[in-house]
């Protein structure tokens, strides 16, 4: 893996994450996956539905609870194994020092409930605060977040926010105990494009204002190359190819991630007339292809893909695939689309 | 919101037009058979027949007899029972109320306290043999005729077992005014609670373990271990408070048929003069405008209840203020 | 898909095409129903329902052989003088009653021996086991058809509610609020007590008070609420669903949509009801029988038998007790058949049970 500076705070060796197969034996959902976060890191982790990236974040936090999925390998947060952790010590974790934002803000607040009672539930959960004392902290933190009228808006039901003073109020309950570590699933995906640029803006702020590292989870490269200081590319469970993100962005190594990189639409220069798609599907879990599973649809595809790929060194990145070691590397793109900054 | 309750309140008077309507129709209007003779009674002789006759205005058109039979009902209130001798109906109805309310109220207590244990705990323990054996319970529950359950109870609390410790306790069949004698109200009352809530107990249990497991796989759900809440936490002040809104609308309804004379079998089996029994006796007498009344009776009761139960999904669910 | 992937050609142009060209080579996957049928015969508790349910239409087919070969009695006739012979000796099937002023007969009790009232005799001296099985051709046959015309009329009301929206199915959704606004025996009762003292004529046609056609159309027409609303919501999300957008912007008549789109697939949450409406009609039945306003005597059906037994509880409790039992296991047999059906099909709108 990459050398981060400092102490890694979260550091994932050979993450498996399986489900008994029906004939006997296991299917790997997620397959010897390695990563590690420094403090204050953004990590993006990017791949297509069903590549085993939100898996491997609910597997952090410990709420896999697939029957009989067995989990694998190590993950240690500050040092401490987080898999197998106890029932009690595990929840003690959860909400204070990890905490986990999802995709969908509509759905993930309790309808019932106002979205100040639930933010103040969980700081009631790790803090030993009175009710108007976790008030009073959730109305600060719905203010950070930038929530207008924020004493108003915590007395509001979920269904009377908009998406975007949702997914706020969201972050504001995941910051709520000042966790070193938030898991951000698809935070952005069920919003508007405006919103989608504040809230990425308020996530890069998270690591001045609160020192927290972000595990930030999507499918959009536009939001990994706002966000992200790395970037770990998943195809079907296994890592593709991770390293810093410009230097991924700039020179990809594997022919996944140049697809990905691809099929986005150039900001400046001649635009192509039909954009570049990845022929096919990716296989199912249950029915990967020997060897590498990028293979049937992979424009390099020979001979030597029919072994597993290996995980190879090039500069800072790693890449799972053979071409870098043949001395075929892909061809570096041109950094313009990526260069426009986003305000905040 | 006006607005809205007002509407509400058109709909629920439309909905008691057309009851009164159906009843009267099923009651007054089936083709081919004389109302006459059914309120006379059996073997009436032809002076009753003809004082009903001119009483009821069946010389005259279908709609002038509707609405004669409905000022009887609620206007006037002096509509009387001809096999009875002259009984009034709708005071003998409000008489007999409070003794189903009783026996309604304390089945209703036992089956939301043992539904809800016994649905909480199969979906907390889904897939084991606890849950498993609950939803069986729960389904022999659901398919027990309840008069013989009741024959059966008293069997074994009456006779079999009368004189052991267990049911030595046991009064004899019947009811005592709680404001009379509320310990012996209490006893009389309790077998007969038990064995009407055991079929909801069956039905709510399940309906509310599926819903649970359901709620299992929702955002909220997951969200709320992810903040660190214990299980129990997650499960009760979560998942159970939001399976309570489907809960709490299937309860007014069936509170309020069962109210509304649908313990009528509970009330024959344990000999509970209530509104109900009412209803048996008339059955056994053939005495039509007693049964008409209460069958009216229980559906104005149950549309009252459908209009409360719409209220309370106003508090419960802030989706739909 | 099977595992083809190893024999595909190389290169990005025709992997995709390859790809779906394996699907089209594929076996061809079994049928909607085929799935559905092995899935349940999969169920082993759906399969002892169904077994279950088989052995009790056959035991109530038997019981003329019964009551003929075996018992040697007719289950229909009162007869106070009887005896039969049990070890070896005549015994009255009438006793006196051993208190002090021998006042008044109680039947004989169970003698457990099928030639000399099995399950004991009721209080006209009739064999109670013979009536049993007599009782269960009644109760069944009146569940099972008042089941299959309530579904009848149910899809009926469900599918003209749903599918034509509008007028139609407001009229018809309030209709049946009201229907199901009158607790359901209470309502089987207004029925019953309207037909059942003089019989029903209409026009040419005279349905006698002592016909099983009476309980059956009383019993069905009470459920029609309960089984049209899930027939309704279904039809309502199928019209919505996009293959059936996708039809009627093709310019499919509604007709064809009607017949072709919604049946077939309207037919799942109908089957799933059937056992269910079974289970209540068969509770209903039994409860208008037990109030003496459905089957009428000397016919008997597991109700009357109850009631027969009612007045003998405490003396001669098998005979109120058998008949439930049989209710009892019928009732639990198609609730668990329902569930097994409703897992095996994937039908999730079912409504519940009410009393």
């Amino acid at each position: 893996m990459t050398a981060t500076p400092g102490f890694p705070l979260l550091e994932v060796e050979a993450l498996t994450i399986s489900l008994p197969a029906r004939g006997g034996g296991w299917t790997d959902l997620v397959r010897d996956v390695s990563f590690s976060l420094a403090p204050r890191e953004i990590l993006g982790l990017v791949g297509e539905s069903g590549s085993g990236k939100s898996l491997t974040a609910l597997a952090l936090m410990g709420l896999v609870d697939a029957p009989g999925a067995r989990i694998t390998g190590s993950a240690r947060y500050r040092g401490r194994e987080l898999l197998g952790l106890k029932k009690r010590e595990m929840q003690l974790l959860r909400g204070a020092e990890i905490a986990m934002i999802f995709q969908d803000p509509m759905t993930a607040f309790t309808p019932v409930y106002t979205v100040g009672a639930q933010i103040d539930e969980q700081i009631r959960a790790h803090r030993a605060l009175s009710r108007a004392g976790a008030r009073a902290r959730t109305v600060e933190m719905l203010g950070e977040m930038g929530v207008p009228d924020p004493a108003r808006a915590a007395d509001r039901y979920p269904h009377q926010l908009s998406g975007g003073l949702r997914q706020r109020a969201m972050i504001a309950m995941a910051l709520s105990c000042n966790p070193s570590l938030l898991i951000a699933d698809e935070p952005t995906t069920a919003l508007d494009v405006t919103v989608q640029a504040q809230i990425l803006g308020l996530l890069r702020r998270l690591r001045r204002d609160y020192a927290s590292a972000v595990l930030l989870i999507t499918h959009d490269m536009g939001v990994v190359a706002e966000t992200c200081d790395r970037t770990m590319v998943l195809y079907s469970g296994s890592i593709a190819e991770s390293g810093p993100t410009d230097a991924l962005f700039l020179q990809p190594g594997h022919p996944y991630t140049a697809g990905l990189l691809d099929s986005i639409p150039p900001l400046h220069g001649p635009r192509p007339r039909r954009l570049p798609a990845i022929p096919g599907a990716p296989p199912s879990p249950a029915q990967r292809p020997q060897g590498c599973s990028f293979r049937p649809r992979c424009a390099f595809n020979h001979a030597a893909c029919l072994d597993p790929p290996p995980m190879l060194r090039r500069g800072r990145q790693d890449i799972a695939c053979v071409l870098p070691a043949e001395g075929r590397d892909l061809p570096p793109r041109p950094m313009a689309s990526f260069d426009a900054p986003v305000p905040a | 919101m006006l607005m809205a309750l007002l509407g509400r309140l058109g709909q629920t008077l439309l909905v008691l037009l057309g009851i009164s309507v159906l009843v009267f129709a099923v009651f007054f209007a089936t083709p081919g058979a004389d109302p006459t003779a059914r309120i006379a009674g059996r073997n009436a002789s032809p002076e009753t027949m003809a004082a009903v006759r001119h009483e009821y205005g069946f010389d005259r058109p279908l709609p002038v007899q509707y609405l004669r039979m409905m000022d009887k009902l609620f206007v006037t209130r002096d509509l009387s029972s001809f096999v009875d001798h002259g009984q009034k109906v709708v005071p003998e109805v409000l008489r007999a109320a409070p003794v189903t309310l009783s026996l309604v109220g304390g089945a209703a207590a036992i089956w939301v306290a043992a539904s809800v244990t016994i649905g909480t705990i199969a979906a907390a323990m889904r897939g084991s043999w606890i849950d498993r054996g609950l939803m069986m319970l729960g389904l022999v529950g659901i398919s027990m005729p309840v008069f013989w359950l009741g024959e059966v109870a008293n069997l074994v609390t009456q006779s079999r077992y009368h004189h052991s410790w267990l049911f030595s306790w046991v009064p004899g069949l019947g009811y005592v005014s709680l404001w009379r004698d509320p310990s012996g109200w209490f006893a009389h009352l309790v077998i007969p609670w038990i064995v009407l809530a055991v079929l909801f107990i069956g039905i709510y249990g399940r309906v509310l373990r599926a819903d649970l497991v359901a709620s299992f796989d929702e955002d909220f759900m997951r969200t709320a271990r992810a903040k660190g809440l214990s299980d129990s936490r997650v499960l009760l002040h979560h998942g159970l408070r939001t399976s309570m809104i489907t809960f709490v609308s299937l309860f007014g309804l069936d509170f309020a048929q069962l109210v509304g004379g649908g313990a009528l079998l509970t009330e024959v089996v344990f000999g509970l003069p209530g509104v109900g029994r009412l209803t048996y006796q008339a059955l056994n007498n053939l005495d039509l405008p007693l049964i008409m009344a209460t069958v009216m009776y229980s559906a104005v009761f149950v549309v009252l209840a459908n209009a409360v139960v719409d209220l309370v999904y106003l508090l419960l669910d802030p989706r739909t203020r | 898909m099977s595992g083809g992937g190893d024999l595909l050609p190389a290169g990005p142009a025709t992997g995709g095409l390859a790809a779906s060209d394996a699907v089209a080579r594929g076996p061809v996957a079994p049928g909607p129903w085929r799935v559905a049928g092995q899935a349940l015969l999969r169920n082993p508790s759906a399969v002892t329902s169904m077994a279950v349910l088989l052995l009790l239409v056959l035991l109530s087919l038997l019981a003329p052989a019964y009551a003929r070969y075996v018992a040697h009695t007719d289950p229909f006739m009162s007869d106070v003088a009887a005896t039969v012979s049990l070890h070896g000796e005549e015994v009255p099937v009438m006793q006196p009653n051993h208190n002090r002023l021998h006042l008044g007969l109680t039947p004989i009790g169970p003698t457990w021996n099928p030639r000399a009232d099995l399950l004991g005799a009721d209080n006209q001296g009739r064999d109670v086991a013979a009536r049993l099985l007599y009782g269960g051709r009644n109760s069944l046959l009146i569940s099972f058809c008042a089941a299959i015309l309530c579904i009848a009329l149910a899809a009926m009301v469900g599918i003209c509610a749903g599918f034509f929206g509008g007028v139609t199915d407001m009229l018809l959704s309030r209709l049946m609020d009201i229907m199901w606004a009158i607790p359901v025996y209470l309502f089987a009762i207004s029925l019953s007590i309207v037909s059942v003292s003089q019989g029903l004529h209409l026009g040419p046609v005279t349905i006698r008070s002592d016909s099983l056609l009476l309980p059956i159309v009383i019993i069905a027409l009470v459920y029609v609420p309960y089984a049209a609303r899930p027939v309704r919501g279904r039809v309502l999300s199928l019209r919505r669903a996009e293959f059936v957008t996708a039809a009627r912007c093709l310019g499919v008549p509604r007709r064809r949509i009607l017949l072709r789109d919604i049946l077939p697939n309207v037919s799942t949450t109908l089957i799933v009801l059937a056992p269910l409406v079974m289970a209540l009609a068969l509770l209903a039945e039994s409860a208008l029988s037990f109030l003496s306003i459905g089957v009428q005597a000397p016919a008997a059906s597991w109700g009357t038998l109850i009631e027969d037994g009612t007045g003998l509880i405490y003396t001669r409790p098998a005979v109120a007790i058998a008949p439930g039992i049989a209710i009892v296991v019928t009732v639990l047999a198609l609730n668990i058949l329902g569930d097994g059906l409703r897992d095996a099909l994937d039908v999730r709108e079912t409504s519940r049970g009410r009393s």
